[in-house]
């Protein structure tokens, strides 16, 4: 299991404003090792972000993505107190899921 | 003609190749997770197939996205970009470097509510145009601007 999310959330205006930054590798696949065999890729596909059970933001991702993804978005309706849920899948079928209150 | 031959020769690109054909049959085993990540539309290697594959026609160019990233990039292996649409109804913002190996890097959904804006970062290989694709009301839009890269974020 990956390390956990550091995640952020807090009123920007009357919208809410979350960071992310993720713990994981992302491996291109595009890299080769010191005897020249090609480390596979291994990098989050999914990401999906949660206000009180509805969608607010989701991601598909390529290994493109730097590694430890940082991710920031704004959505509206969310007030303090509440709470954002954030979850990824890597290639591997690895998950995590990790939530913040909106401050 | 002797195509083993060939093959030996090829050597070295197949094994990327072979790589890659690895990483695919691991994603193939999977279940539900699977299904929702666009396999086609990430083994592209230009804007236009890669809109074909996501299911839009060619995409008009538009001045409502902008894209928010250093003109020169020192470090390839952590670029921030900051994209955002003025386009009215946007469904999606993805993100495509022209010259990575792959050329769609991520595409995310906006839903009603929340704000066309996402902030990421991504990796370059090399110098190269970066296009942010917009859908909106079904039809897909682009903006696009070079980042000069000093060290590339993809090989070594």
């Amino acid at each position: 299991m990956a390390d956990p999310m550091k995640i952020r959330a807090a009123m920007a205006g009357d919208k809410v404003e979350v960071k992310v930054l993720m713990s994981h590798e992302m491996e291109s696949g595009q890299r080769k090792d010191a005897k020249g065999q090609t480390i596979p890729a291994w990098f989050i596909q999914n990401v999906t972000a949660t206000h009180n059970g509805r969608t607010v933001l989701s991601a598909e991702w390529g290994p493109a993505v730097a590694k430890n993804p940082f991710l920031s978005f704004r959505f509206a309706g969310g007030k303090p107190g509440d709470k954002v849920v954030i979850t990824w899948t890597d290639n591997h079928g690895d998950k995590r899921t990790d939530e913040a209150t909106i401050a | 003609m002797n195509t083993g031959r060939r093959n030996v020769l090829k050597g070295t690109g197949g094994m990327a190749a072979l790589g890659l054909a690895l990483a695919a049959g691991l994603l193939k085993p999977g279940s539900a997770w699977a299904d929702a990540w666009n396999k086609a539309a990430f083994e592209t290697k230009s804007l236009n197939d890669a809109v074909k594959a996501l299911g839009g026609a060619p995409p008009a160019e538009s001045k409502d996205i902008a894209i928010n990233s250093p003109d020169i990039a020192e470090n390839g292996a952590v670029v921030p970009f900051t994209v955002s649409s003025k386009i009215p109804k946007t469904e999606s913002i993805a993100l495509l470097v022209e010259k990575n190996p792959n050329i769609l890097a991520a595409n995310f959904q906006i839903p009603d509510g929340t704000e066309p804006w996402v902030n990421t970062r991504i990796k370059m290989g090399q110098t190269s145009n970066v296009f942010a694709l917009v859908k909106a009301d079904g039809k897909y839009y682009y903006a696009s601007k070079e980042v000069k890269v000093t060290l590339g974020g993809c090989g070594g």
